[in-house]
């Protein structure tokens, strides 16, 4: 499969469907970015190193994505609004498994 | 008052590059950044991680390219105004600005160079009600003088490394710590995380985990704090909250300076990069335009024209020729001479 359909709901509610390619290396945080979904400074700060919690998001759907690294556990629980699904959207890579995930941005911290 | 030929706000690799680009042409200049150290993004969120697509370095550590930076405009002699955030900006009859810092440090030139970045880093501040009535009142983001704290109760929340150093300090200077952690777990050097096992372990360190700090208490100043922890509340008497949760940059006062925003960046013109306000330039992650990608390496390429622009409007009339650095060598405003040898010229008969 090339590309694979996501759900995004803003940080205003607003519900947007987006193409993401499977074979570009790339992040849902990026995919966010490249899609503008997020006011630039406003995400990824951090380039997606898992260092500052702006990409955080909540998956709404079911879907069994990679499992979360230290890293990423131990950045989610210093940053703000943190609900049990959240995750930082850097560390999901864009893949066949994601195909009409769900998720919500967290907001602006 | 603070005087130089180019103010430059922002001390990342952009700002230091520009000291050594306009040092070239004889320009003098000054750097403000609202961090305590100069290298940006490089020394505050990456400085231990390699960089690959400097050229001429396959690969360099993102601090190592900071201390190389600072040293190759040393010889330019740069003012520093460290820990302080460009706030205002007022421009005088004759163009030339002053720009004011949150502390009131005034600084006046010519030419201003906005290197800001993704703005200035602030603080992440959690979410407890009234936490802005506290600021200064026994609460506080950055620990600017340890003395403060002595023989006081002093609470730290966070579990990255400054959470860990500081607990660590304060454990000798305060009367109690007590550091309160959303996990068991602690994210920092190794030998910090076994220094406050230790410390724990003979009761100069109290650790609450994996709990929360909900809420403050005192009529003017920090008098005490809420800690949750299993869904259960207690209050716990402190003098001192230090919330550690990491900086978060916000484009801050320059957003209201007169420029031309988008996208949380300012507009520039592409010839040299300079603002919609004449003797105002944005270089580096701070600008926008069409094609324009944050890059080190467009930054410093940004900087270079600025300068040549900035040269151009301090000295209307004189024409500068663009002389390579292997040709003319440089002349340091500290005195210093670099020069390329020259070979022998042997006369040929
Ligand atoms: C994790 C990560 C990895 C990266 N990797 C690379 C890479 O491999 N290659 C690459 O080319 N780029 C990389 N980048 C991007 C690179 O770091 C930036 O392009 C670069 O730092 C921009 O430099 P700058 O000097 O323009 O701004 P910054 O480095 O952001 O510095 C701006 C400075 O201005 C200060 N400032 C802002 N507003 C004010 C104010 N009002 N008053 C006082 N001070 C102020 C800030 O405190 C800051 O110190 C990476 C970025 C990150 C986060
Ligand atoms: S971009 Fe910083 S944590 Fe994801």
């Amino acid at each position: 499969m090339q590309d694979v359909t996501i759900h995004i709901t803003d940080r205003d509610g607003e519900k947007h469907t987006v193409l993401a390619p499977t074979d570009m290396a790339m992040n849902l945080m990026e995919i966010i970015r490249s899609y503008e979904l997020a006011p630039e400074g406003t995400i990824g700060i951090c380039g997606g190193m898992a260092m500052c919690a702006s990409c955080q998001c909540y998956v709404t759907s079911k879907h069994r994505i990679n499992t979360m690294e230290d890293e990423e556990e131990a950045m989610l629980s210093e940053a703000f609004n943190v609900k049990n699904n959240s995750r930082l959207s850097c560390q999901i890579p864009i893949s066949d498994i994601l195909n009409e995930l769900e998720i919500e941005l967290a907001p602006e911290c | 008052m603070i005087k130089t030929d180019i103010l430059i706000i922002g001390a990342g690799p952009t700002g230091l590059f520009t000291v050594f680009e306009a040092g070239l042409l004889k320009l003098k200049c000054h750097l403000i950044d609202a961090l305590p150290q100069p290298g940006g993004q490089c020394s505050e969120l990456y400085p231990k991680k390699p960089i690959y697509d400097i050229p001429g370095f396959p690969e360099i550590l993102a601090g190592d390219l900071t201390s190389n930076l600072l040293e190759q405009g040393k010889q330019f002699q740069p003012g520093f105004t460290l820990g302080e955030r460009a706030e205002t900006i007022e421009k005088l009859e004759d163009g030339s600005f002053i720009v004011t810092t949150n502390k009131g440090t005034q600084h006046h030139a010519p030419i201003i160079a906005i290197a800001g970045g993704l703005g200035s880093f602030e603080p992440r501040k959690p979410q407890l009600e009234n936490i802005d009535m506290y600021e200064d009142n026994g609460l506080a983001y950055f620990i600017k003088d340890p003395e403060v704290y002595r023989d006081k109760k002093v609470v730290i929340s966070g579990g990255g490394d400054s959470a860990l150093d500081w607990s660590i300090y304060l454990a000798d200077v305060a009367s109690e710590v007590t550091l309160i952690h959303r996990r068991n777990e602690f994210r920092g050097a190794l030998d910090s995380v076994e220094r406050v096992q230790e410390l724990k372990l003979i009761n100069k360190i109290n650790i609450i985990t994996p709990a929360e700090i909900t809420a403050l208490h005192g009529e003017t100043k920090i008098e005490g704090v809420s800690v949750t922890k299993d869904g259960e509340t207690k209050t716990i008497e402190a003098d001192a909250f230090i919330p550690l949760f990491g900086l978060s940059p916000k484009l801050g006062p320059i957003g209201d300076w007169g420029l031309e925003i988008e996208k949380n960046a300012i507009k520039v013109d592409t010839v040299d990069y300079q603002t919609n306000i004449p003797g105002i330039y944005a270089i580096g992650d701070v600008n926008t335009y069409e094609g324009k990608l944050k890059l080190i390496l467009c930054g410093f390429h940004e900087a270079t024209l600025m300068c040549q622009s900035a040269y151009k409007r301090l000295n209307p009339g004189k024409k500068y020729v663009l002389k390579y650095t292997t040709v003319s060598g440089i002349n340091g405003f500290d005195g210093s001479r670099k020069e390329s040898p020259k070979a022998v010229v042997k006369a040929i008969v």
